[in-house]
């Protein structure tokens, strides 16, 4: 393999800390200047995200005028012990500069959604605080020129998403649901140190370029730890199976923080993570398997509990896990597929972020409502809202020829390409989720839009202001034609980063894999139109095994309560009682002995002075007695 | 007269203690001239101006290292200046002058806490009448005795000198004791513990001194380290010698089991005394133990480490003990200057090595325990000092700045970092491992951390409890005792974060002269 380097930043791409610094400066002064910056600090928010989009398009087109798609800059060494020097260093390349478009221009967009959004809430400020700070973040992740700096971004955005989570504090269920968030991905977290750890005591360094150049020397062992260690990270950050369970619980921030950190970038980091390390990844055919069943597993995971969910996001958000596991099976798969990987989170970014926004504006509508059995019949009040998310409606179930088509056909057909019976499985595992996807999603949308009116009373469905309308047009427009335009480029753009992309050849055609997946994909829809186009009950009615399990998020949460919620409770009600029991028993008995002694000790404190005047004779006898006792031996 | 002429006098390296003495006489007249009302301002400005300028006087004299009586350029041992003797005249004089400024004090309470006429009998209808005036201002005369007498201690290079010196410090200081003016009573009592006790400490350092003499027919200290290796008499005069100026000295420094009178002292005595007590007297206690073991007895160091030791872990872990269960500030700040003693005898023991940490510690722990005492004589019930210790409950809601301040300093004796308990204790304990005094760092380690117990439950107190509703109130200092709060705090936090530059004083003036 060829020496990977990097080329030092000039001109414009210079400029890459700003990109950081502008919203990071933005959550400085929103947070420090505290009540006075109420009136106007939600538009400074958008103005730091929107000059960051600014200059990002600026580098894009200078780094697509460079020879070698590369640069990289260096600020200042952040640790210098010995031999191990850590730089605080960035790196702009093409697969750094995707992300920051994306970031910074779905960013921009939900920023402004926001600001309608947000409007009546009295911490808008603070909102806008933690959203600059998860940009600022976010950008820190992708821009980091070593494991260490996306490390910082990787710790950055797991904060900001804990205090968007739980941003409604007040709420029980947002308190918690931060929590749990944050401790999943912090255990997931002990991956990517560990990881690290690794590489330093492999290679002895964090640099993207001493790791890949070195990657090849490698042990088996080193090189299977470290990948699926940086596996169970990424997992952790993107809800993937075993670590899905925080996300859908996160769905209880603001709509606005669902759309751009849980849908759109924040759970997309592992996706990131994996492409970036795509040296190691490809190292370790164990490993690749790994991330392949991953992300199989989760695909299907997700797709299966939407089908059951009534509440609007709560769908949204397993329909998350499901195509993030789409691109965790596309990057597992290697080679070319990594840039297939890319292009789905993209065309994602754009689709999911609008259905998103499209549910805040239905929930907006609905006074906060999220149950998709109390909707019905909004399409004639709402227009905008439901041209828009029938627009990420038919982009995600993938017909042609609208997005989802141009970036998941392709994964499910490379899914087919993998050698021996592995294809069949993969390729049918993600066939069988497109016709799920096309199920629960024709299901969420028949029964928000469509059939009768079955809203609680004290409704009044209106189409929300213009400033939350315009963005979700444009993401609208967005999620239609995405997946097209950016199929072909995005692949050739990339090229610098993963190599020369190969048509894959397997058990079935291209052609095949497309008309099979559009006949699962049509037939999925049209059950769901014929079965929910009349209505739902209101209530849930008893069921059968499949969908009862499918509504108990298939043992997630029953899987974590008895591995880890109940043996950790033991340990704490064991950890209580020796502390209470022994260790206290120990401090206070010395404590008692001291106190007691030091009593008996003080009655010798009588107040006479003969008795002191004893005290100190009989301290002359002893210094001569010990005196002779030293002469005598 | 030719041995007149042959004698040469350091006048300037007397000039401190000629200084303090003759500003001692000079407050004796202006009590005999200056009008009552006016008499305070003088006195106080005249206390300060001299300890001021004997300081200066000192600084000018550092680096001498030489007899300040010399025959014919042969040195008389009488008076000593070297590195040790200056740094710890230096320490008295700054020490002296933030102590007389505490008991300048007038605002806290009306009048001060010395009472005007100390002949009244107590309790009397007299006494009563009293209570309105003004306290005496013989007070500050008395204290300049004292500190010469203090500042001979440290510097006298025979057991004569020593003596006059010992007497001349302990005299003024037991007449201070008894001058308080609220709860005279236990003022005069503690007075005559400290006279009675101290006489017969005294009396033990004359026996010791004379066996001394007998064994090594001097009574020059480094003639007696000579003869420790020389002498042809019976080596039992120099264990009796050394066992009886040990007991005397132990006395004054106020190690176990010679320690019984520090907590009824300090208790009795006005507050500003027991503060001039906690740090002058401990500096000039241990600057007379470190010349005396480090010059006079060196020689003789196998006999005398053991007793020692075993004093040195009694008094450790005794006064961490008994400061336990203390429920009156006075008596648990009384308590650890005992323990505070045993770690000070550790450097004792380990001689030269710790010599520079010995004094570096002296310094420290004198600059906190003068504003300990300070704030202690700031929280009142009434006229009088709140010294019981659950009167103190919750002082952090009410009087949040003093909390805050006596947290600084409490925390500093119990030795926590970025103070100057941590690095005074580190340095020491690290000296005294260099000398190979394994077992007795790890005593004083273990004392220490009983000793904090006491210290943090102070602070507990201070924080975590709700205040009495008829809780004490903090008066408001004068700038007098304010500055005394404030240097000793300062003096608490600069040497907890930078104490390098006087660690490399101290480690400079480290040397005795021995000859």
């Amino acid at each position: 393999m060829d020496e990977i380097s990097y080329a030092p930043a000039s001109g414009l791409l210079a400029l890459s800390w700003a990109l950081i610094a502008l919203p990071a400066l933005g959550a400085a002064v929103l947070l420090l200047a505290g009540r006075r910056a109420d009136k106007w600090g939600h538009w400074l928010g958008v103005a730091t995200i929107g000059a960051a989009f600014a200059l990002a398009v600026g580098m894009f087109a200078s780094l697509a005028g460079l020879d070698d798609k590369s640069a990289h800059l260096d600020l200042f060494t952040i640790i210098s012990v010995g031999d191990l020097q850590i730089e605080a260093s960035l790196l702009f390349d093409p697969l750094s500069a995707i992300f920051c478009m994306l970031i910074t221009g779905v960013g921009l967009l939900i920023h402004v959604y926001a600001v309608g959004y947000m409007a009546h809430d009295p911490g808008r400020r603070k909102f806008f605080a933690y959203f600059n700070l998860f940009a600022a973040a976010m950008l820190v992740l992708v821009l980091g020129g070593n494991y260490f700096m996306t490390f910082v971004g990787w710790e950055g955005v797991g904060l900001a998403s804990y205090l968007l989570i739980a941003f409604w504090q007040l709420k029980p269920a947002a308190a918690t649901a931060g929590k749990k968030a944050f401790l999943t991905n912090r255990v997931a977290d002990v991956g990517f140190l560990l990881a690290m750890f690794t590489m330093l005591g492999a290679l002895g360094s964090l640099d993207f370029a001493a790791v890949f150049n070195g990657a090849a020397t490698l042990s088996t062992g080193a090189s299977l730890a470290i990948g699926l260690l940086l596996l169970a990270a990424a997992c952790g950050k993107s809800g993937q199976f075993p670590f899905q369970t925080w996300l859908p619980d996160a769905m209880e921030g603001p709509t606005p923080v669902s759309a751009l950190i849980h849908a759109a970038t924040m759970v997309t980091a592992g996706v990131y993570l994996i492409a970036r390390s795509h040296v190691i990844f490809s190292l370790n055919a164990d490993v690749q398997t790994a991330v392949v069943v991953v992300g199989a597993l989760t695909l299907l995971f997700g797709a299966i509990v939407g089908c059951a969910k009534d509440d609007i996001k709560r769908v949204l958000a397993w329909s998350t896990v499901s195509q993030i596991g789409y691109m965790f099976l596309a990057v597992g798969l290697g080679g070319a597929a990594f840039a297939l990987g890319i292009i789905h989170l993209l065309a994602h970014g754009f689709f999911k972020a609008g259905l998103f926004l499209g549910s805040g504006s239905v929930m907006h509508a609905m006074n906060d409502q999220t149950d998709i059995r109390r909707f019905g019949g909004l399409w004639r009040v709402m227009p905008l809202t439901y041209a828009t998310f029938a627009a990420g409606w038919l982009a995600i179930i993938g017909l042609f020829p609208f997005s989802g088509f141009w970036t998941k056909d392709p994964i499910i057909a490379t899914a087919f390409a993998r050698e021996g019976w592995q294809g069949w499985v993969v390729g049918g595992a993600a066939l069988l989720g497109a016709a799920l996807t096309a199920f629960y999603m024709t299901r969420l949308f028949v029964l928000t839009f469509h059939g009768p009116k079955r809203w609680t009373e004290d409704v009044h469905p209106h189409e929300s202001p213009a400033i939350m309308t315009g963005p979700l047009v444009l993401l609208g427009l967005g999620s239609l034609a995405a997946g097209g335009l950016m199929a072909s480029p995005v692949t050739t753009w990339l090229t610098p980063v993963f190599g020369e992309h190969h048509e894959a050849h397997g058990h079935l055609s291209h052609m095949q894999v497309t008309v099979a997946t559009t006949i699962v994909v049509v037939l999925g829809a049209a059950l769901a139109w014929l079965l929910f186009r009349g209505g739902t009950d209101e209530v849930p009615r008893a069921a059968s095994w499949p969908v009862r399990a499918a509504r108990a998020d298939l043992g997630g949460e029953a899987v974590n309560r008895g591995v880890f919620e109940r043996p950790s409770r033991l340990v704490a009600g064991v950890s209580v009682a020796v502390d209470a029991r022994g260790v206290d028993g120990i401090v206070n008995g010395l404590s008692a002995a001291i106190g007691g002694t030091s009593r008996r000790l003080l009655t010798m404190q009588t107040g006479f002075v003969r008795s002191y005047a004893l005290s100190i004779l009989s301290g002359a006898v002893i210094v001569v007695a010990a005196l002779m006792v030293v002469v005598v031996q | 007269m030719n041995e007149a002429q042959g004698l040469q006098i350091d006048w300037a390296g007397l000039a401190p203690m000629i200084i303090v003495f003759a500003a001692a006489f000079g407050g004796l007249l202006v009590e005999a001239t200056v009008p009552r009302a006016r008499r305070l301002p003088v006195q106080v400005a005249l206390a300060v101006a001299a300890l001021a300028a004997a300081f200066i006087a000192v600084v000018l004299n550092s680096g001498k290292n030489a007899a300040a009586f010399a025959i014919e350029g042969t040195g008389l041992g009488s008076v000593v200046l070297d590195g040790p003797g200056l740094f710890l005249q230096g320490t008295l004089a700054i020490l002296a002058i933030v102590a007389v400024l505490l008991l300048a004090e007038r605002r806290t309470t009306r009048g001060g806490d010395f009472v005007a006429e100390a002949a009244v009998v107590a309790d009397s209808a007299a006494d009563r009448a009293q209570q309105r005036e003004d306290g005496a201002t013989e007070i500050f005369p008395l204290t300049l005795f004292a500190v010469g007498g203090m500042m001979m201690f440290v510097t006298a290079g025979d057991l004569l000198t020593m003596f006059v010196a010992l007497e001349m410090l302990s005299l003024p200081l037991y007449l201070l004791c008894g001058l308080a003016k609220r709860r005279r009573l236990i003022s005069q009592e503690a007075a005559l513990k400290y006279f009675l006790l101290g006489a017969f400490a005294s009396a033990f350092y004359v026996y010791g001194m004379a066996m001394l003499y007998g064994f090594a027919g001097t009574v020059d200290l480094a003639g007696i380290n000579r003869a420790g290796v020389s002498s042809g008499q019976p080596r039992m005069f120099l264990y009796l010698g050394v066992a009886m100026i040990a007991v005397a000295l132990l006395f004054k420094a106020a190690a176990v089991p010679f320690h019984m009178w520090t907590p009824d002292v300090y208790t009795g005595a006005p507050t500003p005394v027991t503060a001039l007590m906690a740090a002058c007297v401990k500096v000039a206690a241990f600057g007379g133990l470190l010349r005396v073991f480090n010059v006079g007895l060196a020689s003789s160091a196998w006999d005398w480490h053991l007793i020692l030791t075993i004093i040195a872990v009694a008094t450790m872990i005794g006064g961490a003990i008994f400061a336990v269960t203390q429920r009156n500030i006075k008596r648990l700040l009384a308590y650890s200057s005992i323990a505070n003693a045993g770690y000070l005898l550790v450097g004792v023991i380990a001689l030269g090595d710790a010599v520079g940490q010995t004094m570096f510690y002296l310094a420290a722990y004198g600059f906190t325990v003068i504003a300990a005492f300070a704030v202690v004589s700031l929280v009142r019930d009434g006229d009088e000092e709140a010294t019981h210790l659950a009167r103190w409950a919750g002082l952090g809601k009410k009087s949040p700045a003093t909390a805050v301040v006596f947290t600084v300093l409490m925390l500093a004796l119990a030795g926590l970092p970025f103070t100057s308990g941590f690095t005074a204790k580190f340095s020491l304990f690290a000296a005294a491992l260099q000398a190979d005094e394994l077992g007795l760092v790890i005593v004083g380690v273990v004392s220490s951390a009983i000793l904090a117990f006491p210290y943090l439950k102070v602070v507990v107190l201070l924080w975590l409890n709700e205040p009495a509703p008829d809780a004490p109130t903090v008066n408001l200092p004068s700038p007098m005792a304010g500055t005394v709060v404030a240097a000793g705090v300062a003096a608490t936090i600069l040497l907890g974060v930078a104490p390098g530059p006087l660690l490399d004083i101290v480690d400079q003036a480290s040397v005795f002269l021995n000859t």
